[in-house]
């Protein structure tokens, strides 16, 4: 916030949004939303899906989405109704007064022309700048946004560069023009945490160093908290509470807002995850996998042309849940995907209560297959959308335990129960389905196989805040009443940390931490972990600042994954790297207590020691800029 | 999930109250009944009164197909002993109104038999090669490749060149020909399912492949490959009609609408329409086909560019 | 990468028409019998048929058979016609160049007016000109091309007497009389092929335009005009140019029949006589020449797609 807070920029007075569906019927979408925006401010717009955040964003570009239609209401910019505007109008007003920041950079910028094209354009076809002086100022904020390479980046097209600095880009697309006004939805919301942190903080900077005014569509608290003046909370088209940021993260009144926060799951640390039964404990584990190396193309020596996943060894002990966390690409799903036999490792064993299964699912027996479950990460595409609900559920059931007709029909209604859902749903289409009910549809599917192990693929990041978090009771509840095992991926370490009993981190295809989650959670950690826990955001305001401060996140986040055949493949990003060694020599297994292991050329002394700086500089003993920090060198 | 919380106590007791109030909002579900605009029904009508008589032509015809009761060639709408003739008489003095009621069995006979052919293989190899994938697929592909790369009138003329002209060869050839298409149609479906999750998850459930392609394929190929039918049986309706209208298709004196045209052409110079009723019905019948299909897939696109201004 | 693919697709474009061949061959030498009874006829004597025999190599083995003939092929011998003994080179010849003379005009006439047409409906979608545009177009593709050519005879030559009713082609026309002598036959290709041009153009746009960039570009304040020229334009190209090149080869079976009905004296009625008439040799000889030339447009559309793709022009 800054000088120019009182004057108003948009004024949103009692819009109305509505939907017509095939019967001509009217299907309300935003139902009378009022509040305003003052120049210089950022507002949240804060929901699940379906509150109508983005419908509402878009109104001040004078703009709906194909099928929906202005039916009341005002919405002036500088004064002007938005709504009434006449086309030509609107077109003025796209682009040079109010701009947009999309959720997908990846799809919004137009693959056949080049970046710098696409950034100018705007502020070139609306006559506010030449093309020279639009590019001079693109220029300028791809320095301000810290891209590499800023001068040439503008000569390369879409696909040349990576997702995080696209979403980058996008904004120089929308600051390009001076806008009053920016609408970013959800810029963020695809992007790894790592990437997440490096977007954020390059947005913050140039909002506040081009003094413009922004709403900010997210459902996620966290990443408001870091950005947000004010917030307003909305569910189903309507305002449940609006107020300034440090009233609403602070001391939020009502109480959707406070099942929001509820559902922001705390800071990953130890004690968070459930204890296990002692009635289900025993000595071997349920799944094992050893010394495995996994990927894909032909296998030449135990060699895939690609290798995804290299010398991975996992125990998954009865009745206890192993989170797998790493970023997209380290080789999570294939993890999954090999122990449920959908595609055979090229070295190494997978067991199943101590004995050896077949790489692949055709040599495995049903027996084998029935104890161990994969439950797949989008249930939109998991779930047959010709089956009915029954249907799905029941064929495990038949086809694993030959049960048929009433039988079969008494423990579907008995399977839906388990999961939460009434025992009507069995005669529904997945179409008619919320989205989490259809993940626990395809929860029950697994469930119903009566399996050992039930291997979950990131089941809840697809999902709403609250709906996930009930996901997750609801899983851990399961495990308690059936003393089924969990292997539980995700790419959410707050997640994996408030249910999971053992973690393993994973990067670049290896594991590089693995163990008790209290023990994984609690210094000393590996480098990588620290940058995952430091990376999650936290519902307190400043939380973004004090992180940039540390000295591992400055170095960390700026470099991108890369998957080699020795060395430690951290390197590249790790603070505390040994120039010689970290990059040739594959790292060591440190076995800590607990079977905690941590794979690195540090030893445990020198890992506690630099944690023991970054928790220093955390508390502002320390600067950034102080050197002495390089505990291995 | 209103009722679900009391069955058990699984869910948090504290959050019982606020889930009911703040319920995750149902995705809309998706109502795509088919339901036919007024252009869509009309079509509808037209293609279904044509069905009818190519089913019962012979039945409600005047004449017989070949009656030569007409006195003379060309002549305009009139009435004679024998009846009228409503649309006159062909180049021959038979009776054009009748013919063109036989000709629809023949023309939408052979057509619909050749389509039916095309789908049978084109739908058992292209699952096939999906399902199977390898070599199998390899070779099935490679073949179809090779038909496809020919235009389907040349390989039409080939055949016939090479083993003359009659129902039964006509009808193979329609098939191979345009099966070629469907089976890449059928194969693309297949493949794309193949990928899906959901039969990731039957695989990975031990399943056997025709449990597979009976369970999860067929009912998801379904109804992508019935829109489908509509446009390739016009693709062979007119593949058949130009054939008889080269003189290569059904023979005479059998009544067939391409062949009518062609056998009248003559008479259009003098003022005769006699050559214009059968491709008139023609016309209607493909463009009634073609018009459906269009009313009923999903129109792409449009609502988007409505919005440029 | 870009060029590696571009001679990958050259190489099956080459292995195509060697299938072709073998296809063409083993239909009309192998499959139908005794090809020298079907050429010489029912009353053809013993002698006279061992010597057809004898000149087609029929005494040899099949695979040898294909072998001699490609060979010919390569070198232009182009075989004898049964009809009159005359070489199939010198009945094709000027009627290869007619053919392509009608081929050729009607591309010249049908590419611009699809690509302005397509692109206008895709501009201004659901307006009045566009219900036209597509309910004129889905009704021309629904017919056979033998309708057109019946309906434009009684529109232009029987009632309105402004065109003769078959095509006139002679060597001492001026180049006004030949468009008159070749307006029935052009304007009827023309109506044929531009229908479905402009319904793949107006597609390929709109298929575009449902992309999150173009809601993007909406949303930049970007004019209706450039939205479609630049941002949509550039990203159909590809199918636009193939849209183009497979209905230049489409123009190979409407060319048979509209040949046919105008007694036009191309490639293609030549080769419809020698089905009539089974004269296998010249079958052949117009087939491989029509096979060949869809073969090689598919070819030029499958490089034009490629080329045009930004992806693989600017690799990362």
């Amino acid at each position: 916030m800054n000088e120019n807070t009182t004057e108003k920029l948009l004024e949103v007075k009692d819009l109305r949004i509505s939907a017509y569906n095939d019967e001509k019927q009217e299907i309300p979408i935003v139902k009378g939303v009022t509040f305003d925006i003052y120049k210089g401010q950022v507002v949240a717009l804060i929901g699940e899906s379906g509150s109508g955040k983005t419908t509402i964003s878009l109104a001040s570009l004078s703009y709906t989405k194909p099928g929906l239609e202005f039916t009341g209401g005002q919405v002036l910019l500088n004064g002007e109704d938005m709504l009434t505007a006449p086309p030509l109008r609107k077109r003025e007003i796209r682009g040079a007064n109010a701009a947009y920041l999309a959720q997908s950079a990846a799809a919004t910028f137009n693959p056949a022309i080049t970046i710098g094209e696409q950034v100018t354009e705007s502020a070139v076809l609306h006559g506010i700048l030449s093309q020279e002086e639009a590019n001079k100022r693109a220029v300028e904020l791809y320095y301000a946004l810290e891209l590499p390479d800023p001068d040439r980046i503008g000569f390369r097209y879409p696909h040349q560069v990576s997702g995080g600095q696209l979403q980058r880009l996008m904004a120089a697309m929308a600051l390009c023009g001076k806008p009053d006004l920016m609408v970013l939805d959800e810029p963020t919301t695809a992007l790894d945490v790592t990437t997440q942190i490096e977007v954020l903080k390059a947005f913050k900077k140039v909002i506040h160093e081009e003094n413009s005014a922004a709403i900010y569509v997210t459902h996620d608290l966290a990443v408001v908290a870091q950005i947000a003046d004010y917030i307003v909370v909305l569910y189903s088209g309507e305002i449940m509470e609006q107020g300034t940021a440090e009233q609403i993260i602070n001391n939020p009144t009502h109480a959707y807002t406070r099942r929001l926060m509820e559902a922001v799951r705390p800071k990953p640390a130890a004690g968070l995850g459930t204890a296990v039964g002692a009635e289900h404990t025993r000595d071997i584990p349920a799944l094992a996998v050893k010394e495995m190396t996994a990927g894909y193309g032909g296998i030449i020596n135990g060699e895939p042309a690609v290798t995804i996943l290299r010398d991975i060894n996992v125990a998954v002990d009865n009745a206890h849940v192993v989170g797998v966390i790493g970023e997209s690409g380290c080789g999570k799903s294939t993890l999954a995907r090999v122990m449920a036999g959908l595609l055979p490792p090229a070295r190494g064993d997978v067991e199943l209560e101590g004995v050896k299964l077949a790489g692949g699912l055709q040599e495995r027996k049903l027996s084998e297959l029935q104890k161990v479950q994969f439950v797949f990460q989008m249930a939109d595409t998991a779930l047959n959308p010709k089956q009915l609900i029954g249907n799905i559920i029941g064929r495990p059931l038949e086809f694993y335990h030959g049960l048929r007709g009433k039988e079969k029909h008494a423990k579907v209604s008995e399977i839906l129960k388990m999961v939460e859902l009434p025992p009507e749903f069995a005669n529904r289409y997945p179409m008619e389905l919320s989205g989490g009910q259809k993940q626990r549809i395809n929860l029950a599917r697994s469930l119903a196989a009566n399996p050992e192990v039930m291997l979950c693929d990131e089941v809840t990041s697809a999902l709403d805040s609250i709906v996930g978090a009930n996901v997750i009771k609801l899983l851990t509840a399961l495990r308690d009443k059936t003393g089924v095992s969990f292997v539980f991926i995700s790419h959410d370490l707050s997640t994996v940390a408030s249910f999971a009993d053992e973690i393993v981190v994973l990067y670049a295809g290896r594991v590089v931490e693995q163990g008790p989650a209290d023990e994984v959670l609690e210094p000393p950690f590996h480098p990588y972990t620290r940058l995952l826990i430091s990376s999650v955001p936290e519902l307190r305001i400043g939380w973004l600042e004090d992180t940039m401060q540390k000295r591992e996140m400055a170095v960390g986040i700026a470099k991108s994954v890369e998957i080699k055949a020795t060395g430690c493949p951290f390197y590249n990003r790790c603070p505390l790297g040994i120039d010689g060694t970290c990059e040739q020599k594959t790292p060591p297994i440190r076995t800590l207590e607990n079977g905690h292991q941590i794979t690195c050329h540090l030893t445990v002394d020198q890992l506690t020691e630099a944690e023991q700086h970054t928790q220093k500089i955390l508390h502002g003993f320390e600067k950034l800029e102080d050197k002495s920090l390089n505990a291995g060198a | 999930m209103t009722n679900s919380n009391e069955q058990n106590g699984v869910a948090g007791e504290d959050v019982v109250d606020e889930i009911d109030k703040f319920a995750e909002l149902p995705d809309v579900p998706p109502k795509r009944k088919l339901k036919l605009s007024w252009v869509g029904r009309i079509a509808s009508g037209i293609v279904i009164f044509w069905l009818v008589i190519a089913a019962v032509g012979p039945w409600v015809a005047p004449f017989h197909e070949m009656d030569m009761d007409g006195d003379d060639s060309f002549l305009d709408a009139h009435t004679n002993e024998y009846g009228t003739f409503y649309l006159g008489t062909d180049y021959l003095g038979r009776d054009t109104f009748s013919r063109v009621i036989w000709g629809a069995r023949m023309t939408i006979g052979i057509s619909l038999a050749a389509t039916l052919l095309a789908y049978a293989l084109g739908i058992t190899l292209g699952i096939a090669a999906a399902v199977k994938g390898g070599w199998v697929d390899m070779i099935i592909s490679r073949m179809n490749d090779a038909i496809l790369a020919l235009p389907s009138i040349m390989l039409g003329l080939i055949a016939i060149a090479a083993f003359g002209s009659s129902i039964p060869i006509l009808i193979i050839i329609a098939g191979i020909i345009y099966g070629s298409s469907v089976f890449r149609i059928a194969r693309a479906l297949g493949l794309d399912i193949m990928v899906q999750d959901y039969v990731e998850a039957a695989k990975a459930r031990g399943e056997g492949i025709w449990w597979i392609i009976r369970s999860e394929v067929l009912p998801n190929a379904a109804m992508p490959l019935a829109t489908d039918f509509g446009l390739r049986l016009v693709f062979v309706v007119l593949f058949i009609s130009s054939l008889s209208f080269l003189g290569l298709g059904v023979q005479p004196p059998a009544a067939d609408w391409g062949s009518m045209v062609r056998e009248n052409l003559a008479g259009l110079t003098y003022n005769s329409w006699a050559s214009v009723w059968p491709a008139f019905a023609i016309a209607t019948f493909t463009i009634s086909i073609n018009l459906i299909v269009d009313d009923i897939s999903a129109k792409s696109g449009g609502s988007l560019a409505k919005k440029m201004v | 990468m870009m060029l590696q693919m571009v001679l990958r697709r050259i190489a099956i474009g080459i292995a195509t028409i060697l299938v072709v061949s073998v296809i063409v061959f083993v239909m009309t030498r192998l499959l139908p019998g005794d090809v020298a009874q079907i050429i010489l006829g029912q009353g053809a004597t013993p002698e006279t048929l061992a010597v057809l025999r004898k000149e087609l190599g029929l005494d040899q083995p099949g695979y040898i058979q294909y072998f001699i003939w490609l060979g010919d092929l390569f070198t232009g011998d182009l075989g004898i016609s049964k009809a009159g003994g005359a070489t199939i080179s010198s009945l094709i010849g000027g009627r290869f160049g007619n053919t392509m003379l009608l081929a050729g005009l009607v591309a010249l006439i049908s590419i611009p007016i699809s690509i302005v047409l397509g692109l206008w409906a895709a501009m201004h979608p659901g307006s009045w000109l566009d219900r036209i545009i597509t309910f004129g177009t889905l009704s021309t593709i629904s017919v056979p091309e033998f309708f057109i050519a019946t309906i434009m005879v009684l529109i232009f030559a029987v009632e309105l007497h402004w065109l003769p009713s078959t095509a006139m082609l002679a060597d001492n026309m001026s180049f006004l009389e030949l468009l008159r002598g070749l307006a029935m036959p052009i304007i009827t290709l023309v109506i044929v092929v531009s229908a479905q041009m402009i319904r793949m153009t107006r597609a390929g746009i709109l298929n575009v335009m449902s992309s999150p960039y173009i809601e993007m570009a909406i949303l930049k304040g970007v004019p209706r005009g450039r939205i479609i020229l630049r941002h949509a334009f550039l990203n159909a190209i590809g199918p636009i140019i193939n849209v183009i090149a497979l209905n230049l080869a489409y123009l190979v079976s409407g060319v048979v029949v509209v040949e046919t009905i105008f007694a036009y004296p191309g490639l293609a009625k030549l080769m419809i006589d020698g089905v009539q008439t089974r004269d296998l040799p010249l079958v052949q000889a117009c087939a491989m020449i029509f096979c060949t030339t869809y073969v090689l447009l598919i070819l030029v559309a499958d490089i034009g797609s490629i080329v045009s793709n930004p992806r693989l022009r600017h690799p990362k």
